[in-house]
């Protein structure tokens, strides 16, 4: 039996980092965002700390069309794809788009990302909320389909997502040579999804992935989202002292509250969602110090820094006292999104995760082989086999 | 003048009966060590590039799904993404169908992967038909059969024009001056043509490609139109060398009218080997591959697919079927006994090949599973290794093909042997590169570089 961390730590991973100024930093490398050694230094760093997972972030729009800001975005399934080869324990968690992507499709990436790294695969589903994007695609109008519409569909791309990770019982591949059969496809199964938005049949195209189900997550800052999370994901990330489009997003009790609440409304049933705070953090050696960066950093970008989670300008010693009063609440840890990455994931992998392992809160080494065993979620039952 | 070149491709067996699963050297099929194991080996023998096809749907015969083939593949950009991290030099080609895909997402993947992978991305552009493949998304089958090439059209002029949305020096980076970008809006397109509408700008900046390299399969005047329009390469199955000649000068011909030179389109028929000490131990070696790869429910369901029925009280040792195939459901009508094999196709009047097949086998006395080896199962390369790279050499410099697509019949370790044996015999003859001499898969084949961009693109139907 692994010992799970006290303590669950993840970085957000976003080109230079999450302060739009981050791309003229010293050590940023951005001109080489879209090379795969950037992003493969960045993850191995975080796995150098220990973390139990990166995210990618992702979206078909560009955010910007200001020429001083660092632009362009890789797919970033095909990021965490280039990663999983030269990794060994971190988990990998994409972005996918479900508003405007084929939940067969990405049941079959996230099921090779899977078998790439034997285990450590993730997806966080989000929905698209900009017009620009749907432009992208010209199939369905913006503002056409209320906000719980497309969460709707959200959640029904994650159960087809999963359907199909279970379309293939984990013993179907017989060879039976005598009758001359590959697979036993008394263990292949239809999923027969129907839905408002898209109708599957299935089966998959790729057997049962190492994980049996690749560990699903969202980030959630309303309700819906939350209801989103509940019905569909293993993994929620939130934000407390945050801003989401209803405002204000309350303390870490007041959230977990509200996820607790949801998880019951619709009857989930098995493991409850892990709860992560998110938090952007500009890290220095004194409060004094991080706050004349972000200053630096915002005089060198022309605007004050913005965010849906909680600005934490500070040392590790204040981030370590956030996490631990969050987990004193009842949160399963923190994703953190780094100003700089240049700057601030080594302090989170070099500095904040020593102090964390002085408390007692982080594990020493790793001590599981997959994303799920972590989270110390145990591999699923397949829905379709019989007991 | 320096000897004209091979170009060869590793081809990572799909979901046929190529492969004999039930050789004990056969395989896992579907963890990436199989993968990277095929790929390194590939790399070894300085192949241009690996492919990987495409699965979308599991193949259904008389209702249930087929069960006698090797079955289940990963996502085959995905694999080659991953692939990336562990080669350097050979070319990641898979196939993406473009009935099932949106443009932008396509583009934005294949960009992706020329990027991740230093410029080694190409793309087999392929249409869906039917409505059975149309189940497993967003749209299901709504496509008319008539509007397939055109969709295919569409969306490769739209990857392209995405592609090309982006100047190369379009990033600058240049921390000191501030400026990232040298306009703020690079990327921007606006498409409108009968399939596509859409507008905006494309995420992803110019790819060391530029373009990645496109790749057609088909045989058809559709499919030789389109490869002869935009095509880098193409694949097709004329491995005969008088066929094959015929072939490689029609397509080469229809390239003057699109303004393309000869050279700016490779022909590579798909290929497979069989090799031995002596041609008699590989001919013996290859009649074995033949009847494990066609085995006696093999050989039943082949049948089925020719004669649209249920064959199984016919007895495979037995002769030919003396009755005719069903015709009433036409292959595209839906109501095929044979589900989401393109093969199939080929069979247009099943009453003559079933003629065809009955005549050899009485000709010949042949079995039912005899006549199918014979039909189906022949490979393309028998032979000492040192036969076997006279007659690709003799293929290639006789313009029957550019080079060839090789799949061997066992997972992963079949491509070893060529790469250890007959690969060198290629380079002996001057016919193949000894080492890889550019870095991007458009410098291995021989091609020029992609078409300068323009700013602003709009495609027209």
């Amino acid at each position: 039996m692994t010992q799970e961390s006290a303590l669950h730590l993840a970085v957000a991973l976003d080109g230079t980092g999450w302060h739009p100024a981050s791309w003229r930093e010293p050590g940023a490398r951005a001109d080489e965002l879209f090379t795969a050694g950037f992003w493969v230094d960045q993850v191995r760093e975080a796995e150098a700390g220990l973390l139990d997972l990166v995210t990618f972030e992702d979206s078909f729009a560009l955010d910007t069309d200001r020429a001083d800001r660092a632009q362009g975005r890789l797919d970033a399934q095909l990021v965490a794809l280039r990663v999983g080869p030269v990794t060994s324990r971190i988990g990998l968690v994409p972005t996918v788009v479900a508003t405007h992507t084929e939940p067969f499709h990405v049941s079959t990436e996230i099921a090779t990302l899977d078998y790439v790294t034997t285990g450590r695969a993730g997806v966080r589903v989000k929905v698209s909320s900009r017009a620009d994007e749907y432009a992208l695609f010209g199939r369905r109008e913006y503002g056409a389909e209320s906000h719980e519409g497309l969460f709707d569909e959200a959640a029904d791309h994650i159960e087809v997502q999963r359907r199909l990770w279970d379309s293939w019982e984990d013993d179907a591949e017989i060879r039976d040579a005598a009758t001359g059969r590959f697979v036993d496809r008394d263990k292949l199964h239809y999923i027969d999804f129907s839905g408002a938005h898209f109708s599957v049949r299935g089966p998959s195209i790729t057997p049962r992935p190492p994980q049996g189900q690749p560990l699903v997550s969202a980030l959630a800052h309303v309700d819906v989202a939350y209801r989103l999370a509940a019905r569909g994901a293993d993994l929620v990330f939130v934000t407390p002292g945050g801003v989401g489009r209803a405002g204000p997003t309350g303390d870490a009790e007041a959230i977990l509250r509200q996820v607790r609440a949801e998880e019951a409304s619709v009857g989930r049933t098995g493991e409850e969602l892990r709860v992560l705070g998110d938090l952007l953090v500009v890290l220095d050696d004194s409060v004094d110090a991080a706050r004349e960066r972000l200053a630096r950093l915002d005089a060198t970008d022309g605007e004050e820094l913005r965010s849906d989670a909680r600005i934490l300008t500070g040392t590790v010693g204040d981030v370590a006292d956030v996490l631990e009063s969050w987990h004193a609440t009842g949160l399963a840890g923190a994703r953190l999104r780094p100003a700089v990455t240049a700057h601030d994931l080594p302090r989170i992998t070099r500095e904040l995760v020593p102090e964390l392992q002085r408390r007692g809160l982080f594990r020493t080494a790793y001590d599981a082989d997959t994303l799920r065993g972590h989270f110390g979620l145990a591999r699923p039952a397949d829905r379709y086999a019989q007991v | 003048m320096a000897k004209k070149q091979i170009h060869l491709a590793a081809h990572f067996p799909g979901v046929n009966n190529t492969t004999v699963w039930s050789d004990p050297a056969s395989g896992n099929h579907i963890e990436f060590a199989s993968f990277r194991r095929f790929a390194q080996t590939a790399e070894r023998g300085k192949f241009d590039f690996l492919f990987l096809a495409e699965g979308l749907r599991l193949r259904e015969q008389g209702g249930r799904i087929y069960d006698l083939d090797v079955m289940g593949r990963p996502d085959n950009v995905a694999i080659l993404q991953a692939l990336a991290a562990v080669t350097d030099h050979i070319g990641l080609a898979g196939t993406v169908n473009s009935t099932f895909n949106e443009p932008l997402d396509v583009a934005r993947k294949l960009a992706t992967l020329d990027h991740l992978s230093g410029g080694r991305a190409a793309w087999n552009v392929v249409t869906s038909w039917d409505e059975f493949t149309g189940e497993n998304f967003r749209r299901g089958g709504y496509l008319p059969k008539d509007k397939r090439y055109l969709r295919a059209q569409e969306m490769l002029a739209t990857a392209q024009a995405l592609w090309d949305s982006w100047d190369a020096d379009d990033v600058l980076a240049d921390a000191a001056s501030g400026q990232f970008l040298r306009h703020g809006d690079a990327g921007r397109f606006a498409i409108r043509s009968d399939q596509f509408d859409i507008s905006g700008r494309f995420p992803v900046p110019r790819s060391p490609q530029g373009r990645p390299v496109i790749i057609q399969a088909g045989d058809s005047e559709e499919g030789r139109e389109f490869a002869a329009s935009s095509a880098d390469a193409i694949f097709t199955r004329h491995a005969e060398l008088e066929a094959g000649q015929e072939f490689y000068a029609d397509v080469k011909r229809r390239l003057e009218k699109f303004g393309r030179r000869p050279e700016d389109l490779k022909i590579l028929p798909a290929a497979t080997f069989v090799l031995g000490d002596t041609e008699e131990e590989a001919a013996e070696n290859a009649r074995q591959v033949q009847y494990q790869q066609v085995g006696p429910a093999t050989a039943i369901a082949f049948a089925e697919q020719v004669w649209n029925r249920d064959l199984s009280d016919v007895d495979p040792d037995g002769p030919v079927p003396s009755f005719d195939p069903k015709t009433d459901d036409d292959v595209d009508s839906g109501g095929h006994i044979s589900k989401g094999r393109a093969s199939v196709r080929m069979y247009r009047d099943p009453v003559a090949t079933a003629n065809e097949w009955r005549e050899l086998g009485e000709r010949e006395g042949l079995s039912l599973r005899e006549v199918v080896i014979r039909k189906n199962g022949r490979h393309t390369f028998v032979g000492t290794p040192q036969r076997v790279a006279d007659t690709i050499d003799e293929f290639v410099q006789s313009d029957a093909s550019d080079g060839f697509v090789l799949v061997p019949h066992i997972t992963p370790g079949g491509m070893d042997p060529f790469v250890d044996q007959v690969v060198p015999l290629l380079q002996e003859k001057g016919s193949f590169r000894t080492e890889y001499e550019g870095t991007t898969l458009r410098e291995h084949l021989g091609l020029r570089p992609s078409p300068t961009t323009v700013a602003a693109v709009s495609v027209e139907a």
